[in-house]
């Protein structure tokens, strides 16, 4: 009976967005990962090389959005082969042991305007924290397009132990900051 | 109106200042060159940069001094080439003081490695980053600091050897009064 009653809801729904497209087509090389950060009072830039995304978004329908992140922790560039080198190791990202840091989506919420914010857990060296990320969603036809950021404190998860520990010198907020490119999806008729 | 038979306590300030300064900045340079990658190393970076755009600021100081002043004359016991030559190594010690900092800051903007001096003040980047370009950068700062060496040697030398073999009055002009 219920069922009966919510049909021509669903069915007015998907005429007043007629024109909600979900950008799930993730388009790596137009898309950025960095990030920012202190070293000594100096500020610095960085960016991830390799990552893969997926993810379904309608600014019509926010409930069902979800996304899944996966980012290539070796393909780190810190600005210098000695820093790489460096990352990698034991003591920062430990990427033989952790070769992938990973975002997976729990919930978006509206902030009004084209803003929006999505909450959600990020598991990097085997640790697994509550982050929510900002986001400006634009839209140019159809490609659909994700600017955010969030500050992390790479502590939380063991990013630089032992004398790296040391926040004076590299400073413990990491700033990551995303740009993700999508297309539309192919509407998909069931 | 007598020239002045030394420099100014301004001129001599600036001098010893400026040579206790390279006397830290250089072999500091070297030894943190040498580290491997480490929150010490990246401090002693840190401190190395803040200590040369110290040296360059006296040294901007320096040639404005120089500008406005003349130097108290060598003693005229000394023959006109040694003069000459005297004069050549001021001059040459003076671009190097300020081409070495300035070749620092270049090399720090092309490697993306900004100078923020003493933390606090951040100096703008003068060429953009640049991998190829700063590692020159980095053998030109390098190159420039074995020039300064040599020169720092012979001027020193030079002086000494006024002070205790001809017991002139050379270096006494670059001498505080006691």
């Amino acid at each position: 009976m219920k069922k009966l009653l919510i049909l021509p809801l669903l069915l007015a729904g998907a005429i007043g967005s007629a024109h909600a497209v979900e950008f799930n087509q993730v388009q790596l090389n137009s898309s950025m990962m960095t990030f920012a950060y202190k070293q000594m009072g100096v500020p610095l830039e960085g960016k991830f090389r390799k990552f893969t995304a997926q993810l379904t978004f309608d600014p019509a329908r926010i409930n069902a959005a979800q996304a899944k992140l996966e980012v290539d922790l070796a393909s780190i560039d810190t600005g210098s082969g000695e820093g790489d080198d460096e990352v990698a190791g034991k003591l920062w990202f430990n990427t033989k042991a952790y070769p992938a840091a990973r975002f997976v989506s729990g919930s978006v919420k509206a902030l009004g305007g084209n803003r929006y914010e999505t909450s959600g857990k990020l598991t990097i060296k085997g640790r697994t924290l509550d982050v929510a990320a900002p986001f400006a969603f634009r839209q140019e036809g159809k490609i659909g397009i994700f600017d955010g950021a969030f500050t992390l404190k790479r502590l939380d998860y063991a990013i630089g132990e032992g004398l790296w520990a040391d926040v004076g010198t590299v400073a413990d907020e990491v700033r990551i900051v995303f740009h993700i490119v999508t297309n539309a999806a192919a509407p998909i008729k069931k | 109106m007598n020239p002045a038979t030394r420099y100014s306590a301004t001129a001599i300030s600036l001098h010893w200042m400026t040579a206790g300064l390279v006397l830290i900045t250089f072999p500091l340079g070297v030894y943190m060159h040498g580290l491997a990658l480490s929150p010490l190393k990246l401090q002693l970076i840190s401190y190395h940069k803040w200590l040369g755009v110290t040296i360059f600021l006296l040294t901007v100081a320096r040639l404005a001094w120089r500008a406005t002043h003349t130097p108290p004359p060598l003693p005229e016991t000394i023959p006109l080439w040694q003069q000459r030559v005297a004069h050549g190594v001021h001059l040459l010690l003076y671009l190097l003081l300020f081409a070495i900092p300035l070749s620092g800051w270049l090399m720090s903007s092309a490697k993306g490695f900004p100078v923020v001096y003493l933390g606090l003040v951040q100096l703008p980047d003068l060429v953009g980053k640049d991998k190829v370009l700063g590692e020159l950068l980095t053998e030109v700062h390098e190159m420039l600091n074995f020039g300064l060496l040599a020169l720092v040697g012979m001027h020193a030398a030079a002086a000494l050897k006024h002070h205790f073999i001809e017991r002139d009055a050379t270096l006494r002009r670059m001498l505080p009064r006691i």
